[in-house]
């Protein structure tokens, strides 16, 4: 009896098709999965793809829907390289047990990433299936097509299907890389405005959140941090606490105390009264809030050259140019406040979580609790939209730990709105010296950089990055936080986007990293892109203005890039620049551009704004974008990304700071951290400058340096006055001289 | 004590602690999914639901002062089978990105159509001042509800 191909695929182990590869093969292969994190690691087509039962298939990816669409864009790669209909793509959420290993759900890079791995998954499989109706309806795979899943021949429909042929039953294979892909110029999915997927269910109120995860038999807790960071407790009344009505248990291990209640008003009533009844001391060694730059600048920091090139024109600076740049703390401040399930049970431990990174989280908290990783399940689940590492990882911490002592019971805990303003992992401060030295046509040919700043990372990644999370802090036997990480560059962490895309003829970046983390630091949308961009950008309006010459004119002089001369050019026609108003008039033009990371999308952004002269208040009028990033897999998504980015930044850049006292914060709700409102929001413009021939890019993080340099010009020319600190405050405006 | 008001259309019967937060109530007990806990002070919107066609703050509004009034909440509004305009019409201009403030501008919009059934831009900013969103869906939101305005019958 002989074999067929699909009794193969049925019995056979993927290990089959990994040895039968020629040694050559292999190492191919292997090079190739370097290039490709995606399917680094997770090489099997069974872990991105199945076909169910039913007449769907079922996609999985590493990576997490944090609102930003990513789910959509996935499915829509799926479904044009399987050659079905969106509405049969099922997206599977992240859960450790079975889901590709993607890390974390950051950067910009789940298109670049898990839709290449899809990309080439999905091609894979829709190759085997087709090879399988060859076999079954006994005619070459070449007179073949699908439509929506079927199977054609000779352009006549037949009775085989993708579900006829595979559904329920598994692969068995490898994904290869060298796999090939349909071609761009017959996509009909990618690329379309398709509507989200999850949209529906959210404007009809369904389950689509973690929040709304109610397990049978669920408690509810909630923790009582400590007044600031490196508080001791001294004394708490626990007894008159576990009396109260409902409470099932107190937790007080070290400086870390939570509730657990049977309802939820009744958890949020002895967390008050826990919170009353419990005695402090508190250490008074935060910095200044009004002189964080200075502070910054004299902490012990770690420098490290990000760029030393040596000059390469005999051009000498004739005239030099110099200035400061700072922005301070920025939290997350998601609209919901972190929340976590976990249950322990004799299998081990489930914690469901919307934090940004499934397999990293699993490792940390195992380590935490003192279980296997193996004995450990991260769910992931949907919350508000979180722009990097909020308070989820440590929620999630939190309700382990306090699931491990109460085992048996699903564990609801959920933060406070003063909770998460107060313990999230706020974006680092940032101070930043640039110098410039001009040559006789004003031409810059040298460029000195300078930065400081606390780390933009602190994730608890894995067991190493277990002594991160805040319960593994504040326990009786705490686990040490590990050293500030640098980030390397080309990505970089503080440093990302301090290299200039302008070409000088010589040019020194360095970064110092700040030792210490006083407040509690992590990545925030775009890292340190967005104090680095509005310092570059800002730096290069002043230089131009030194000499006299246009901000477009003066930053395409310096420009060799063809994509990003292109996006400039682009946002002068469309911003009718020409028409600028004279400086100091009150209405003011600004503009800020970056390529983000150096690495993918490129970001012009012109700004149009007008200043009250009495008060310093800074109305933003409109708002014109123009974007490259490669070839767009959902324009309309593309579009909301960046309108998005541009209104965050544009909140962070004129209202947002961190507020705090030598020893606690004061920034506890939306009262005292102000964000824009709806009067405020401009009117926004996006041109997409598309080139589907060109990789596809991320853009998340793209618009908010630009944006933030775009205000701060757009400030100037209003005004006459140059504001380099953020933010951006009616008091700064009428202030500076 | 017991509390009893009108939900979505239907009578409710409970006995909790009066002073339980509306919103507790309606997500607890009632596993409705619509309104959101946000901040638990009345500053974010998240939570909104609409009481005797008012939009109110249900996180901070105890559970007894509703007794006797009528409740509706994003559920209530419509469902996917009976869909009100605006939720439509947020499908149409795909005006959220994570969708957790959502609830509250469509509760708040719906009181607005009710009570001025053809607002301008500005009219509708001036109604949801009082919503926080994060993402930056502002100007869709609007449209959205622009766009519900014109289809409101």
């Amino acid at each position: 009896m002989t074999t067929t191909r699909r009794e193969f695929l049925r019995n056979s182990g993927a290990l089959v098709v990994y040895f039968s590869l020629p040694a050559s093969a292999v190492l191919s292969v292997a090079s190739a999965l370097a290039q490709d994190p995606g399917l680094s690691g997770n090489a099997a087509l069974d872990t991105w793809i199945s076909i169910e039962a039913g007449g769907t298939v079922r996609i999985s990816s590493g990576k997490v829907e944090l609102g930003q669409g990513i789910r959509t864009a996935l499915a829509q790669i799926a479904a044009e390289e399987l050659d079905i209909d969106l509405s049969r793509i099922s997206m599977a959420t992240v859960d450790t047990v079975r889901s590709p290993d993607e890390s974390y759900t950051f950067s910009s890079i789940s298109i670049m990433q898990s839709g290449t791995a899809i990309r080439k998954a999905a091609a894979e499989a829709r190759r085997i299936l087709l090879e399988l109706a060859a076999e079954s309806l006994g005619s070459p795979v070449e007179s073949l097509t699908v439509q929506d899943g079927r199977i054609y021949r000779a352009a006549k429909v037949t009775q085989v299907d993708y579900w006829s042929l595979l559904a329920g039953q598994s692969f068995n294979t490898a994904v290869p890389q060298d796999i090939k892909t349909k071609p761009v110029g017959e996509y009909t999915i990618v690329g379309k405005s398709v509507k989200r997927l999850d949209i529906p269910g959210k404007v009809y109120g369904d389950a689509a959140f973690l929040q709304d995860l109610r397990l049978d038999g669920m408690v509810h807790a909630r923790v009582v941090r400590p007044p600031a960071d490196r508080a001791r407790l001294v004394a708490a009344d626990i007894a008159s606490i576990e009396a109260m009505d409902g409470v099932l248990k107190v937790i007080c291990d070290g400086s870390f105390m939570a509730i657990i209640a049977k309802r939820e008003f009744q958890a949020v009533k002895a967390a008050e009264q826990l919170r009353a009844k419990s005695r402090w001391l508190l250490p008074e060694d935060l910095p200044d809030e009004a002189g964080l730059p200075a502070w910054l600048r004299s902490e012990k920091a770690k420098t490290y050259p990000i760029v030393h090139k040596e000059a390469s024109t005999t051009r000498q600076a004739v005239t030099s140019l110099s200035a400061s740049y700072s922005k301070p703390y920025i939290a997350h401040a998601a609209i919901s406040p972190s929340a976590a399930v976990a249950l322990k049970s004799d299998d081990g431990l489930t914690v469901w979580t919307h934090a940004q990174g499934m397999y990293p989280l699993r490792g940390a908290i195992a380590r935490v609790v003192g279980l296997a990783e193996s004995q450990v399940r991260c769910i992931h689940m949907e919350a508000a939209g979180c722009f990097g590492h909020n308070g989820g990882d440590d929620a999630a911490c939190d309700a382990a730990a306090i699931a491990m002592q109460f085992p048996g019971r699903p564990v609801r805990l959920q933060w406070s709105r003063a909770d998460e303003f107060q313990w999230e992992p706020y974006g680092s401060a940032m101070s930043i010296e640039v110098k410039a030295g001009l040559d006789q046509k004003g031409h810059i040919v040298e460029w000195d950089y300078d930065l400081w700043s606390c780390t933009h990372s602190s994730r608890p990644r894995g067991a190493p990055g277990a002594g991160n999370l805040l319960y593994a802090q504040h326990r009786k036997n705490p686990i040490e936080q590990p050293p500030p990480a640098s980030i390397p560059q080309p990505a970089g962490g503080a440093d990302r986007n301090a290299v200039p895309l302008y070409v000088f003829s010589r040019t020194r970046v360095d970064k110092h990293l700040v030792q210490r983390m006083p407040l509690k630091v992590s990545a925030l949308r775009g890292l340190g892109a967005y104090g680095n961009v509005f310092a570059i950008e800002s730096f290069m309006d002043e230089a131009a203005l030194s000499v006299n010459a246009d901000p477009f004119a003066y930053r395409l002089a310096h420009l060799k890039d063809v994509r990003a001369i292109d996006v400039l050019n682009k946002l002068r026609e469309l911003s009718n620049w020409s028409d600028r108003p004279k400086t100091g008039s009150g209405d003011g033009w600004g503009v800020g551009f970056a390529r983000f990371k150096n690495l993918t999308a490129w970001v012009g952004i012109v700004m149009k704004l007008r200043v009250d002269p009495e008060t310093g208040k800074v109305r933003l009028d409109k708002v014109i974008a123009v974007v490259d990033s490669g070839l767009i897999v959902n324009p309309d998504g593309t579009r909301a990304q960046l309108e998005g980015g541009i209104i965050q930044s544009a909140s962070w850049t004129l209202k947002e700071q961190v507020r705090f006292t030598n020893s606690a914060i004061q920034s506890g709700d939306w009262i005292s951290y102000p964000i824009l409102g709806f009067a405020e929001v401009p009117d926004i413009q996006i041109e997409i400058i598309d080139r589907p021939d060109q990789p596809p890019l991320g853009l998340g993080e793209a618009a908010q340096g630009p944006t933030a340099a775009a205000i701060a010009n757009a400030v100037f020319h209003a005004t006459g006055r140059r504001i380099r600190d953020l933010p951006l405050t009616p008091e700064r405006v009428t202030m500076t001289g | 004590m017991g509390v009893n008001f009108t939900l979505n259309g239907k009578p409710v019967s409970l006995d909790v602690d009066p002073q339980t937060p509306l919103l507790e109530v309606l997500r607890n007990d009632l596993q409705l999914n619509g309104p959101k806990f946000g901040c638990g002070l009345a500053q974010c919107g998240a939570c909104a639901v609409l009481i005797d066609g008012n939009s109110s703050r249900s996180c901070v509004i105890p559970v007894s002062a509703v007794n006797g009034r009528e409740v509706i909440s994003l559920e209530g509004l419509g469902t996917a089978k009976n869909p009100h305009p605006l939720q439509l019409a947020f499908i149409e201009e795909q005006a959220l990105q994570c969708g957790y403030c959502t609830n509250g501008m469509i509760i708040t919009a719906a009181e607005l159509l009710a009570k001025n059934p053809h607002p301008d831009s500005a009219d509708i900013k001036r109604a949801l001042a009082g919503h926080q969103c994060r993402c930056g869906a502002h100007p869709r939101i609007v449209k959205a509800v622009e766009r519900a305005a014109g289809d409101m019958p």
